[in-house]
């Protein structure tokens, strides 16, 4: 019984470690949080639920990342999978839970039946479960078999990232969840599934060839984009947030698709610094994603909704989540000196960098996924400037907002702790790279004792001979001294108080909510500019008093989920027809399942006879 | 101390030559209309008026309205550290790079589209959206020109981009391509128009309606920094000249001048292509950033096949 073996069964190298560290830095406040939340949702066996559940989720997401067995690296993915389908459904108030969980459940089984194929693969050439043994097999795989155990890998664990196209189930699972639960989701399970990508491609399997890091890199660009497009248009404040999962997801393939191109390419030192870009935005992602999902759980607890088109005004009667969530916003919308931008621009700089190493056209081909990059930056930024805008200032556009109040303390301390994270990131950039450096040498085996990653410990310098600068304690410091002596010269000058008057109505004199701009107009330019991909269009309904007389019109815009309709939907469409065609020999009739076995016993004995 | 010395200087050099190039600018779209126009001293007057004047701060605003001009200006400011005006100083470049200067400008864009939205006025949220929209669409070719002059130059750094360089085909496309960015970034026609409060087309001048007196001029500053700092790029990417390292004045004056000689090019192509275009509607800003964006990659190619 080998696999009993404690020694044989868990892993804890530095990759491992990161994870885990991971996990439990975005757990710890999002466990706070949940006392805070739960209190008053549902009766005290049904919170007890919640709480095993959430330690069931842990346990299990710690195993995922800290086996060194695939037997049982599958059964702790399988739990995960399953106690997290328990967890979206565990509002049971709404029917869309229900849905949303079958989407999930079913998604997340394709994914673990690519995943079995490809373990089953590997088990064939290793004749082993265990990852040393696998990875000394994988050498001797032909590259056929190679190919095919990576992109059933890719499969599998690009369902559990919400890799663009296998998303689907991501938007309609992660908001239904409770919202402690949602965070941990986004910022934390999904990751697991990267994880399982650098664990057993880059680590295990090993890169070899040059398309693969081609792949992923064009893939990770379409979920950039695609997650970011469809944020814009999300009003649901939870939807718009694992919308950007997708995104960010994108992201930080984009560090790992680069790291597996190097390996291939045989350039160690880029391919670790591309890892550690994407292991950095990783965590960051994970810090300010949990962050801002627990800020929409307490725009939910506070309002009731979550549909941001009837919030507004929040900043003066929930003050510090406004904060918060202003600070996760900037984070993720990459402004300096915050850790977001941190990450994006050494992904950036990862891209610059390699420009100069390879040649011809994989120049143009990175030059292009940076400009990607930038542009998805861009909308990102312009994604929060409407959720933390149109929630959060201005005027309340309905009751909910207007009576809504700050949340409790163990809430607000769940916040307090990731924005707090969400600087300590950002200015300590410099330490945490080299920290980085050595989880990327332990998953690549590449030695870096050698590499420099870093001038001193507060100015980044990716490569020394270049001199490639960032430093953001600097940056944040002459940001702020900056405004501050703005500031203070403003005083200096300003000698009467300012006068506080209604807003310019253009002599309408009544102005109101109702005149606000809304998210959906604010998303208009977005809307008409990727016309071609969104495939908008309007719904007009008279809503009539007699023939004669229309009283009002009903008017509704939608834009058109291509994934779903043009790839999910036929695929559904063919199950249940083909089901349907199967059902025609199941018509409940005793006396033709008594025919099938005269006939299937006639055919026995007839094959028995003549073969 | 003579470093703090230089970081100060250039700050001040900033503030006070930056209001001119507006100023210049509006000078020479008035004559080409072949009329008398506003002196060219004109942005610094209405700065000191407005600096002079008491504040209206809207009702239903929060500490984001009061607090984005200074978050502005201090973005804008610090930006203009990034890039070498008098002398290569040693401070500011470890501060970052230009990929980081795009991205502290982005800081103040941010903050002023909140601020935008923060008055619950609609001509606010028109601002603040269309801004986001143009931004965003001008971040891919900002990026790919800074892309493709890094091929060039060796590093996205700042002393490989103070030093001399030879002009090549791909620096000329980066640099109208940068041009076009500019156009748009700056709020000059065809993508917007600062001489306009006209509600169905104004972008910038949306978003900072119902700013007044001493934020206003704040704002106006930052926007004349941002200015000159698009025009410093372009500047040296299509006219480059060595930035002195040392404080020697036989070096310094010559710079200086021609430093202001070039800026003042741009600002020329800049008022002149304002005065012989129509601005555009927003739809057609994105068909306007596209073609900047398929000039940068044309520059990008040109810079790998190394003319």
């Amino acid at each position: 019984m080998e696999h009993l073996n404690i020694d044989s069964l868990f892993l804890f190298d530095p990759l491992s470690a990161f994870f885990l560290c991971v996990i439990f830095l975005i757990s710890l406040p999002s466990a706070v949080y949940s006392i805070g939340y739960l209190k008053g949702e549902s009766s005290g066996l049904k919170t007890a639920l919640a709480w095993f559940l959430l330690v069931l989720f842990l346990i299990s997401m710690g195993l995922v990342v800290s086996v060194r067995n695939v037997f049982v690296f599958l059964i702790a993915w399988e739990i995960m999978s399953l106690v997290s389908y328990f967890l979206v459904v565990f509002d049971t108030k709404h029917e869309k839970s229900i849905q949303a969980g079958t989407i999930y459940i079913v998604m997340t089984h394709i994914g673990t039946a690519f995943l079995i194929a490809a373990f089953l693969i590997m088990f064939k050439y290793a004749h082993s479960f265990n990852f040393a043994a696998i990875k000394s097999a994988c050498s001797l795989m032909p590259p056929q078999t190679r190919n095919i155990v990576f992109l059933f890998l890719l499969i599998g664990f690009g369902t559990k990232a919400g890799i663009v196209p296998l998303h689907i189930w991501l938007p309609y699972a992660h908001p239904q969840a409770p919202s402690h639960i949602s965070s941990i989701m986004s910022g934390v399970m999904i990751k697991t599934a990267i994880y399982g990508i650098i664990r057993f491609v880059i680590f295990i399997l090993g890169v070899n060839s040059s398309w693969w890091g081609v792949l992923i890199l064009m893939l990770a660009v379409i979920s950039c984009l695609v997650g970011v497009i469809y944020a814009l248009m999300e009003h649901d404040i939870k939807k718009l947030l694992a919308y950007h999962s997708v995104e960010n997801i994108g992201i930080i393939l984009l560090g790992v698709g680069l790291a597996m191109l190097f390996i291939s390419m045989n350039m160690p030192y880029l391919a670790v610094f591309s890892l550690i870009a994407g292991l950095y935005h990783l965590i960051n992602h994970a810090i300010f994603k949990g962050l801002l999902f627990l800020c929409a759980g307490a725009v939910y607890k506070a309002t009731e909704t979550r549909d941001i088109e009837k919030l507004g005004g929040l900043i003066k009667k929930m003050p510090q989540t406004a904060v918060y969530f202003l600070l996760g916003a900037m984070a993720i919308s990459a402004l300096p000196p915050l850790n977001g931008f941190v990450s994006e621009w050494l992904t950036l700089q990862a891209f610059f960098l390699g420009a100069f190493s390879v040649e011809g056209g994989y120049r143009l081909f990175l030059g292009l996924c940076a400009a990607m990059l930038a542009l998805t930056s861009g909308l990102a930024a312009a994604c929060f400037v409407k959720a933390f805008g149109i929630t959060f200032l201005a005027q309340p556009r309905s009751r909910y907002a207007q009576n809504a109040k700050e949340v409790s303390l163990s809430m607000r301390a769940g916040m307090f702790f990731l924005s707090f994270l969400i600087v300590v990131f950002g200015l300590a950039a410099a330490i945490i790279i080299k920290l980085l450096a050595k989880v990327a040498s332990a998953a690549t085996g590449i030695n870096t004792s050698s590499m420099s990653f870093s001038l001193n410990n507060f100015i980044l310098s990716p490569q020394a001979g270049k001199g490639v600068y960032l430093s953001t304690p600097l940056l944040a410091a002459v940001l702020a001294t900056l405004g501050i002596a703005g500031f203070a010269i403003y005083k200096l000058v300003n000698r009467e108080k300012a006068v506080i008057y209604k807003t310019w109505d253009c002599g309408y004199y009544k102005l109101d909510s109702r005149n606000e701009y809304t998210a959906t107009a604010f998303s208009k330019p977005f809307r008409i500019a990727f016309s071609f991909f969104l495939l908008p269009y309007r719904k007009t309904q008279k809503i009539r008093e007699s023939f004669y007389h229309v009283k009002s019109f009903a008017y509704e815009t939608h834009t058109t989920m291509v994934f779903k309709k043009y790839i999910y939907e036929p695929i559904l469409g063919l199950v249940f027809r083909s089901a349907k065609f199967m059902r025609k020999i199941q018509p409940g009739s005793i006396h033709l399942y008594l025919s099938y076995i005269f006939v299937t016993v006639l055919i026995l004995i007839i094959f028995m006879r003549k073969f | 101390m003579i470093k703090i010395l230089i970081i100060l200087l250039q700050l001040i050099f900033f503030i006070a030559v930056s209001p001119f190039i507006s100023g210049v600018i509006t000078k020479i779209k008035n004559n080409a209309r072949m009329r008398k126009g506003q002196s060219v001293f004109q942005p610094y007057c209405n700065l000191v008026k407005l600096f002079s004047k008491g504040e209206v701060i809207s009702e239903t605003s929060s500490w984001i309205f009061k607090a984005a001009p200074f978050i502005v200006i201090s973005s804008s400011l610090g930006a203009a550290l990034l890039i070498p005006v008098f002398i290569f100083s040693g401070q500011t470049y470890y501060i970052g790079d230009f990929l980081a200067l795009i991205f502290i400008l982005a800081l103040g864009r941010f903050f002023l589209a909140l601020a935008a939205l923060d008055t619950a006025s609609a001509f606010g949220g028109m601002g603040s959206s269309r801004e986001m929209f143009i931004s965003s669409l001008v971040e891919p070719a900002a990026c790919l020109v800074v892309f493709s002059v890094s091929l060039q130059f060796g590093s996205t750094n700042i002393a490989s981009f103070s030093g001399m360089h030879p002009v090549s085909i791909s620096s000329l496309v980066a640099s109208f391509a940068l041009f076009l960015v500019a156009i748009a970034e700056t709020s000059r026609i065809p993508v917007d128009n600062q001489e306009t409060h006209l509600e169905l087309t104004m972008v910038h001048e949306a978003m900072v309606l119902e700013y007044s007196g001493k934020r206003l001029a704040l704002i106006e500053m930052s926007s004349y920094i941002k200015q000159m700092i698009w025009f410093f790029l372009i500047a040296q990417i299509i006219f480059p000249i060595a930035v002195p390292c040392s404080i020697n004045t036989a070096q310094i004056i010559p710079w200086c001048l021609w430093y202001l000689a070039r800026i003042f090019m741009i600002a020329g192509a800049v008022a002149l292509a304002e005065v012989s275009v129509a601005k555009m509607r927003l739809f057609r800003v994105a068909d306007f950033l596209s073609f900047a964006f398929v000039l940068a990659i044309i520059a990008t190619i040109c810079a790998i096949l190394g003319v």
